[in-house]
């Protein structure tokens, strides 16, 4: 009781001061960016003092967003003495930020630790300057999260923008690196053009850019919706929402592998959390048509992140595309949480928020969990695509045991962590029949449809993206030197498993903390009164689910199954060689590919890709059979648009015609012109 | 009264041949010429803004006098001709725009500068404000003289031109600018000057000719 009442003492200390410790625990990462500067080529200090210190700061950031999500003196608000004369910055800590703090913390921490033992000396930026770069690509999330007027969001937003640009063209010298980095910063910038816009109508009329100011404005139906849509399509560019995703498959495998696991696991949640805060808190009403809009987008997104991550031979690509999928569900759960609000059926909509939230802590974590372990085969192996990899299981048995885990979560299989929010999605749902509007409550059910289908394919993804890695024979007879990382790597991936498990098996940390966001941004928590050991989001009667006793479920019958296997039967082992099908001569390349593997889904969902093949002629002594998959949106939107905008070019670059007195001639005209003006007024 | 009149007619007189030079430069071809041109320029700047310095008493603008009769007077002809002599140029090339063309545009903006300076004429106290007309076609003629030319050298000359213009638009509207800025300016002039040359070099080095239209080539396609 004394100790239990020591710690309660200890956090309360804590919660008082739990935003000036997190900025200064952000200050702390700066810092450390810095000083990766002191000796930018050595790699020694920044792998063993700044990225485990980082690692450190990060738990910190999500013990205080923990708390923040526990404690009582929430909201805290505090202005900085920084910024412009008469614009200060001003930050606040709530629930909101609490939890994507965490998220950011827990993630983040696995994902130094791994960077620790991963950035080499001689690829690509010096160490030093990926140390800076990282340090304040971490620090301008947070400060993203934190901030509380719209100047201080879009410097730290931009901050984060740029660092993550360079991050990911690390590697300048490669040409496709170069051009990935500059679509991900077009991108960034149109969607951070209309972020800056919705924030300008926001301020309705006070010319006020706090965010409190933005809570207080009172904006006309036409003027919400306005704000509504230039937010969800600015945060949709930076979150891969289709059709603004094409950057994404790009940067994402460009990047190093710590920074492609930060990028898809920590920033697309930012995207997330700004969606949130302005239609959740900063807009004072949701109309219903908002949901659907944002559930239609979300579907679509996770459908066609599926079935592009089922064809991909690049195992990057993959998990990028499969991070479309899963951005595409959490915006299913904003978009039915919405949906739910507008009829005022709070608790469902707290459900599906929930959903959405649990979610996109869950894929934090697996995801930065895959990337970082095809960051191990990438070092171990040099190889990228599926088809040179295989049977790395037993070269490599710690990242293939982690990544199995990893794996298993993304795949949304019990007892793990995606099995949690996919059946809260799934749940929010069956609740859609409430609502009041006749066909919405008939249409809406359709969506669940579509997210089984998600699910199930995300699933076939998982077993074609381990499968071919992992398991088999090797494809290329350099596998066999590949060998485990280091302990560092090992460790980060060790503790985003851990999480992963975690939240699989006691899903109610998860549900309270994202009880306590619903609470603030909906006034209603799904049901937590349920004992620690399982969760019944809406009632008892209605459905329940406990990972701890599936736990014991599983343990009891492989238990059961190896007694009676290895006592009961002849309880001796026999190693043979496997069955051949009559045909000795079996080599690697027999294996199913990764093409072979995603055949049935280019068969059944031809219509969605452009489809080169290039198929070998008989006569050759090797064949290989290669396909190239092609997005139709790219040549639909993209395309048109590049067309249009180097036509303009060429027709303003007439005006750079290198002759000394033409230019002259412009500067004369403007003065005569500007004289004229003068003359007129 | 009979005193103050006589030095507002001088001083028009004196505007009047600072035009009538700007014209002159504005049709003369051959190097040698617009130097001199330009230093006759900058004697009437001299004995113009003494005039105005001995009308309104102030003493600052003897020191401008004096430092545009050293700077433009003496020090930049002097360094112009040893250049033109070093670099052997005699004339210009064939102008982009032929002369009869060019003055008629010239008679235009001396037409359109009188019209923009009356206003602001009106509401200026100081004696020589009459001239202020003159002073901004100076500016145009200049312009108009950089932008019809090929050669670097006139370039820059018709850019000193332009810094004469606007020097005598200072003293014709304010009483000149403030002694710092002045300095300054002169300064700037002097260090422009050494760094053209210095390119002048470098782009006969690089082309054989002092023709700009040889930078055309420099343009990214």
């Amino acid at each position: 009781m004394s100790l239990y009442s020591l710690l309660f003492r200890c956090i309360l200390t804590l919660s008082l001061h739990d935003l000036h410790l997190l900025l200064v625990l952000v200050l702390g990462w700066l810092i450390l960016g810095l000083a990766g500067l002191l000796r930018p080529h050595r790699v020694g200090l920044v792998a063993a003092v700044l990225f485990p210190v980082g690692a450190v700061i990060a738990l910190g950031v999500a013990l205080l967003g923990g708390i923040a999500l526990m404690a009582a003196h929430i909201p805290q608000v505090a202005v900085l003495p920084l910024g412009l004369p008469d614009l200060p910055f001003h930050v606040r800590l709530d629930a909101l930020s609490g939890f994507f703090l965490l998220l950011l913390g827990v993630a983040g921490a696995g994902i130094s630790i791994f960077a620790a033992g991963y950035f080499r000396s001689g690829e690509g930026t010096a160490p030093g300057l990926h140390c800076l770069q990282y340090h304040t690509f971490l620090a301008s999330m947070a400060l993203v999260v934190l901030a509380d007027d719209a100047y201080f969001f879009m410097v730290a937003w931009e901050t984060m923008a740029l660092s993550s640009y360079f991050l990911v063209t690390s590697q300048h010298r490669i040409p496709e690196i170069r051009r990935a980095g500059f679509l991900y910063l077009l991108i960034a910038h149109v969607g951070a053009l209309c972020i800056l816009l919705s924030f300008g109508v926001l301020q309705g009329g006070s010319w006020q850019f706090t965010f409190d100011s933005m809570r207080s404005a009172r904006l006309t139906p036409f003027w919400a919706s306005t704000a509504f849509l230039l937010a969800l399509v600015g945060f949709g560019a930076k979150a891969g929402l289709v059709p603004l995703h094409v950057w994404l498959p790009e940067a994402h495998p460009a990047a190093p592998s710590p920074v492609s696991a930060m990028m898809s696991g920590l920033m697309l949640k930012t995207a997330v959390y700004g969606v949130l805060r302005i239609t959740f808190d900063l807009l004072h009403i949701r109309y219903w048509w908002w949901g659907v809009l944002v559930l239609i987008v979300g579907l679509f997104s996770g459908l066609f992140g599926a079935i592009f991550a089922a064809v991909q031979t690049d195992m990057k690509r993959l998990l990028a595309y499969s991070s479309i999928e899963n951005i595409g569900l959490i915006f299913a759960g904003i978009g039915l949480a919405i949906l739910f609000e507008a009829f005022n059926l709070r608790l469902f909509a707290a459900l599906a928020l929930t959903a959405a939230l649990i979610h996109s802590l869950n894929h934090s974590l697996f995801k930065s969990l895959l990337f970082l372990a095809t960051g191990s085969v990438l070092h171990a192996t040099n190889h990228r695509s599926l088809g040179k990899l295989g049977g790395l299981i037993r070269r490599m048995p710690w990242v293939a045991t982690l990544a199995l885990i990893g794996t298993l979560a993304i795949a949304g299989l019990p007892p793990l962590n995606g099995f949690i929010s996919e059946w809260l999605l799934l749940q929010s749902f069956l609740f859609t029949p409430q609502i009041p509007h006749a066909f919405l409550n008939m249409v809406v059910p359709l969506g669940a449809a579509a997210l089984v289908l998600i699910a199930a394919l995300a699933a076939y993804v998982m077993v074609k993206f381990y499968g071919i890695i992992f398991l088999g024979q090797p494809r290329e007879a350099s596998l066999a030197e590949a060998h485990d990382p280091g302990w560092l790597e090992r460790l980060g991936l060790a503790w985003l498993a851990l999480g992963c498990v975690l939240i699989g098996v006691l899903p109610k940390i998860a549900l309270r903390a994202a009880g306590s966001v619903t609470g603030a941004l909906l006034g209603q928590a799904v049901n937590v009164s349920t004992p620690f050991w399982w969760i019944a989001p809406i009632a008892p009667a209605q459905a329940s689910y406990s990972g701890l006793v599936l736990v014991g479920g599983i343990v009891v019958v492989v238990g059961i199954t190896y007694v009676l296997v290895r006592v009961l039967a002849h309880g001796r082992v026999r190693r043979t060689v496997p069955w051949d099908c009559g045909y000795p001569w079996q080599t690697s390349r027999m294996q199913d590919t990764a093409e072979g593997f995603g055949q049935p889904i280019l068969h059944m969902f031809g219509p969605f890709f452009r489809i080169e093949r290039d198929t070998p002629s008989p006569s050759d002594c090797s064949p290989h059979y290669r396909i190239h998959i092609e997005d139709r949106l790219w040549r639909a939107i993209y395309q048109p648009i590049e067309i249009a905008v180097q036509h303009l070019s060429n027709a303003i670059g007439t005006l750079q015609g290198g002759r000394l007195a033409t230019y002259l001639l412009y500067s004369f005209l403007t003065l005569i012109g500007l004289l004229v003006f003068v003359l007129w007024a | 009264m009979h005193h103050s009149h006589l030095i507002a007619e001088l001083l028009k007189l004196l505007a009047s041949i600072l035009l009538l030079i700007s014209f002159a430069m504005l049709s003369q071809r051959r190097t040698q010429r617009l130097i001199t041109l330009f230093a006759l320029q900058g004697v009437i700047l001299f004995v113009s803004t003494c005039i105005v310095a001995y009308s309104a008493g102030l003493r600052e603008l003897y020191y401008s006098a004096a430092l545009t009769l050293l700077l433009k007077v003496i020090a930049l002809p002097w360094i112009f001709n040893r250049l033109i002599h070093r670099l052997g140029i005699r004339w210009d090339s064939e102008p982009l725009v032929n002369i009869p063309i060019t003055m008629l545009v010239g008679l235009a903006l001396v037409i359109f500068a009188f019209g923009l300076a009356q206003p602001i004429s009106m509401m200026a106290t100081t004696i020589t404000r009459n001239t202020l007309g003159i002073a901004l076609a100076v500016i145009l003629l200049a312009f108009l003289m950089m932008i019809s030319r090929r050669m670097a050298v006139t370039q820059v000359i018709g850019f000193l031109a332009m810094e004469n213009g606007l020097f005598f638009a200072a003293t014709s509207a304010t009483y000149g600018m403030p002694m710092v800025i002045e300095l300054g300016i002169a300064l700037d002039l002097l260090v422009g000057v050494f760094i053209l040359g210095i390119f002048f070099f470098q782009i006969r080095e690089q082309f054989e000719s002092l023709d700009l239209s040889n930078l055309e080539a420099l343009r990214e396609d």
